[in-house]
C-alpha cells in the first residue's frame, strides 16, 4: 500500500508573541514546525504501514527551508520525500496550491493521501478537499481514527454533534484531525538516516508539463488579497490591583448592576 | 450574468441549524446592495417543509432538491446538488456556514467549478462606503488607504481572520463566479422572523441517486451528552490553567447558573481534559460574544482571544497582572479567582434575593 501524507511547514503559533506597541504579530525568530493536524497524519500514517506494510512518502509545498520539515518526516519514519519548491508556484490560493500539489501526487502515485485538517497559519482546511477534487478521488474529512480494510480504509469522521464511520475504497484522501494519532519522537538514528536520504525537489520545470501554468502562483489564484490590516488596539480598560477580596467583588457587582445582567 | 446570493442550507437529521438563518439574515443586506435577491438551496430527503422558515427569514426563493441519497450527509452527493444549482442558475455568491460540512464541501464545489473561496468569514461586504466605515471603525489602517478605495467595486469583499485573528485580511474574487464563502457559525446578527412573507418553493430535480455515494456509512455514533451550544449564552464564566483542574470548573459553574449564563473554557482545560470540547473558545474551539465574558485564569493567548474578543464587556481574573487577558479585558482584578469567584456568587446570590422581595 503507498501512502502519501501532505505536510505544511507552518510558524509556530504557540510562540508568536504581540508587538506591544503595534498589536501586531512578531514573526521574527520564531520556529517553524510541521502543522499539528499534518503530523497527526503522518503519524497514522506510518502505524498503517507497520500494520499492513508498504511505504509511506511525504510532500511538501513551499520554500527551499521546508525541507527541514521533511526530513523531520523522514526521522519520524518516512520512506521517502517530495519538495514541491518553485519561484512561479508562490502567492497561491488554496485552489492554485491544490493544482499544485495533486499535479506532484499523480507523478508520484498513491493509494491512501493523507493531509491535515487544516493549517495553523491559514486555518482554511480547504487545501486536502481541492486535492481530492482535482485527483478526482473520494475524500473524507476530519478523520478521527483510521484503519484499513481491504482495498477500502475505515475512518470515523468527526462532526459536532456526532461521528460517522464511514468506509470508502482506495484511492482515496482523508483529513486527519490532531486527534488521529499522538506523534512519535524522531529518535537518533532516524535524525541521522533522515540527513543521508535523498529528498526529490520538484520545481515549476519538473511539473509544467502536467499543470495548466495559467492556474498556479499569485496570478493564477482565484482568490486575491483586497486589503490587510491590524484590529485598532482597544482602548486600555480599568485593571485593579490590591483590592480585598470583598473590595473587588463590590467592583464586579457595580458592573453586574450597570449594564442589567442581574 | 451572474445573479442573486445563494445560501446552502445547512440541516442535520432535518433540523435546520442556526447558522443558515444568520447567513440568510446576512445574505439579505447584501442583496439589497447589490439589487439582487436571496435564494436558499435546501437539501436532503423529505425535507420540503422546511423551506417556509428559510422564507421567514428572507429568502425569496428555496431550491429544494430531496433525494433519498441526501438524508444523511455524505460529500459527493451534496457537491453535486450544489454543482447542479451552479451550472443551472448561475448564483453571484454562494454563502456556508463554515462548520465541518461546510468545510468539507465548499472546498471540493470550488475545485470543481473552479472558483475561489474564502474560509471563515466574520464579515462581508459589497458596499465599498460600508467596508470603509468598518475599516475607520475597528482597523489600524492608515485614513489614506482607505479613502483610497475603488468605491464602485462591486465584488464581495469577504474579511476573515489570519494567525489566531491578530491579522485580519480581505479576500476577493475577481475573475470567477460565483464568489464563495464560509462563514463562522455566531457571527453573523440573526434577523426578524417573519412568517408573513412570502417566497417561492422550486422544487429542483439534479438527477441524483444512490450511486453518487462513493461511501459507505457504517454506523453513526452520536455523541452521548447532548452538545451545549456556548454561543447562544448571553453571559459566559470561563475558565483556563488557573482553575487548576476538573473541580476548579465547579465553583465558576455556580456562579455561571446565578448569572444565567454557560461554563466556558480556554484550551488547556480540554486538552487536560477537565471540560467538554464542545466548550472550547477560541481558534479551534468557538466564536462566542456574549453580553459578559468572564474569563477566570486565562491568560488570553491569541488563539484564545480570537474567540471571545468581540464580547461585550470581558472581565478578567487573575494573579497575573501583565497577562495579556487583563490588557483585553474592560474591567481587570488581579486577585485569586478560588476566593473572588465563590464569593462573587454569594453577592449575586445575596443582591437577587434582596431584589426578589
Amino acid at each position: 500500500m503507498k501512502i502519501v501524507v501532505c505536510i505544511k511547514q507552518v510558524p509556530d503559533t504557540a510562540e508568536v508573541k504581540l508587538d506591544p506597541k503595534t498589536g501586531t504579530l512578531i514573526r521574527d525568530g520564531v520556529p517553524s514546525i510541521i502543522n499539528h493536524d499534518d503530523r497527526a497524519g503522518l503519524e497514522a500514517a506510518l502505524q498503517l504501514r507497520e500494520k499492513v506494510g508498504g511505504t509511506v512518502t511525504v510532500v511538501c509545498m513551499g520554500p527551499p527551508q521546508a525541507d527541514v520539515a521533511l526530513r523531520e518526516a523522514l526521522a519520524m519514519g518516512a520512506d521517502d520525500a517530495y519538495l514541491l519548491s518553485a519561484r512561479e508556484f508562490g502567492g497561491s490560493d488554496t485552489y492554485a496550491t491544490a493544482t499544485i500539489i495533486a499535479t506532484g501526487l499523480k507523478k508520484i502515485g498513491y493509494d491512501l493521501v493523507v493531509t491535515g485538517r487544516q493549517a495553523i497559519d491559514g486555518d482554511t482546511a480547504q487545501v486536502g478537499p481541492q486535492i481530492a477534487e482535482q485527483l478526482k478521488i473520494p475524500q473524507v474529512s476530519y478523520g478521527e481514527e483510521l484503519d484499513v480494510d481491504g482495498d477500502c480504509v475505515i475512518v470515523k469522521r468527526q462532526y459536532e454533534d456526532q461521528s460517522h464511520m464511514l468506509k470508502v475504497k482506495m484511492p482515496c484522501l482523508v483529513t486527519a484531525l490532531s486527534e488521529l494519532a499522538e506523534p512519535r519522537y524522531m529518535h537518533a538514528g532516524g535524525i541521522v538516516d533522515a540527513y543521508q536520504k535523498e529528498i526529490t525537489v520538484w520545481g515549476f520545470e519538473d511539473l509544467k508539463n502536467d499543470l495548466n501554468p495559467e492556474w498556479i502562483g499569485l496570478k493564477g489564484s482565484p482568490t486575491n488579497v483586497f486589503q490587510s490590516f491590524g484590529k485598532k488596539p482597544k482602548t486600555a480598560g480599568t485593571v485593579l490591583d490590591g483590592l480585598s477580596t470583598e473590595e473587588a467583588v463590590e467592583k464586579i457587582m457595580a458592573v453586574l448592576i450597570e449594564r442589567h445582567i442581574i | 450574468m451572474s445573479k442573486d446570493i445563494y445560501v446552502v442550507v445547512e440541516q442535520r437529521n432535518g433540523v435546520v441549524q442556526k447558522v443558515t438563518y444568520e447567513l440568510i439574515s446576512e445574505a439579505t443586506k447584501l442583496a439589497a446592495d447589490l439589487g439582487e435577491q436571496v435564494v436558499a438551496v435546501l437539501m436532503g430527503y423529505k425535507i420540503a417543509d422546511r423551506a417556509q422558515d428559510l422564507i421567514a427569514y428572507g429568502a425569496s426563493k428555496v431550491l429544494v432538491i430531496d433525494a433519498p441519497v441526501l438524508e444523511n450527509y455524505t460529500t459527493e452527493p451534496y457537491v453535486r446538488g450544489i454543482e447542479y444549482v451552479i451550472k443551472n442558475y448561475d448564483p453571484n455568491v454562494v454563502l456556508f456556514g463554515a462548520s465541518s460540512i461546510g468545510r468539507d464541501m465548499a472546498p471540493r464545489i470550488a475545485g470543481r467549478v473552479h472558483t475561489g473561496l474564502t474560509a471563515d468569514c466574520t464579515r462581508l461586504d459589497v458596499e465599498v462606503s460600508k467596508y470603509q466605515e468598518y475599516l475607520r471603525k475597528a482597523t489600524n489602517l492608515p485614513e489614506e488607504k482607505i479613502a483610497a478605495l475603488d468605491t464602485s467595486d462591486r465584488n464581495l469583499k469577504m474579511t476573515r481572520p489570519a494567525f489566531g485573528g491578530n491579522v485580519m485580511a480581505t479576500i476577493v474574487c475577481r475573475n470567477y463566479r460565483p464568489q464563495m464563502a464560509t462563514v463562522r457559525p455566531g457571527v453573523m446578527e440573526l434577523g426578524e422572523k417573519d412568517t408573513s412573507r412570502k417566497g417561492e418553493v422550486v422544487m429542483v430535480d439534479a438527477g441524483l441517486t444512490m450511486d453518487d455515494m462513493n461511501v459507505e456509512i457504517l454506523d453513526v455514533v452520536k455523541q452521548e451528552k447532548k452538545a451545549v451550544d456556548i454561543t447562544d449564552a448571553k453571559i459566559l464564566v470561563s475558565g483556563g490553567r488557573g482553575v487548576g483542574g476538573p473541580e476548579g470548573y465547579n465553583p465558576l459553574r455556580e456562579l455561571a447558573a446565578e448569572l444565567g449564563g454557560e461554563v466556558s473554557s480556554s484550551r488547556i482545560g480540554v486538552d487536560s481534559g477537565w471540560i467538554e470540547k464542545d466548550r472550547q473558545v477560541g481558534q479551534t474551539g468557538k466564536t462566542v460574544h456574549p453580553e459578559l465574558y468572564i474569563a477566570c485564569g486565562i491568560s488570553g493567548a491569541i488563539q484564545h482571544q480570537a474567540g471571545m474578543e468581540d464580547s461585550e464587556f470581558i472581565l478578567a481574573i487573575n494573579t497575573d497582572k501583565f497577562c495579556p487577558m487583563m490588557q483585553l479585558a474592560d474591567l481587570g482584578i488581579v486577585g485569586d479567582l478560588k476566593k473572588i469567584v465563590p464569593a462573587l456568587t454569594e453577592a449575586v446570590k445575596a443582591y437577587k434575593a434582596k431584589k426578589a422581595v
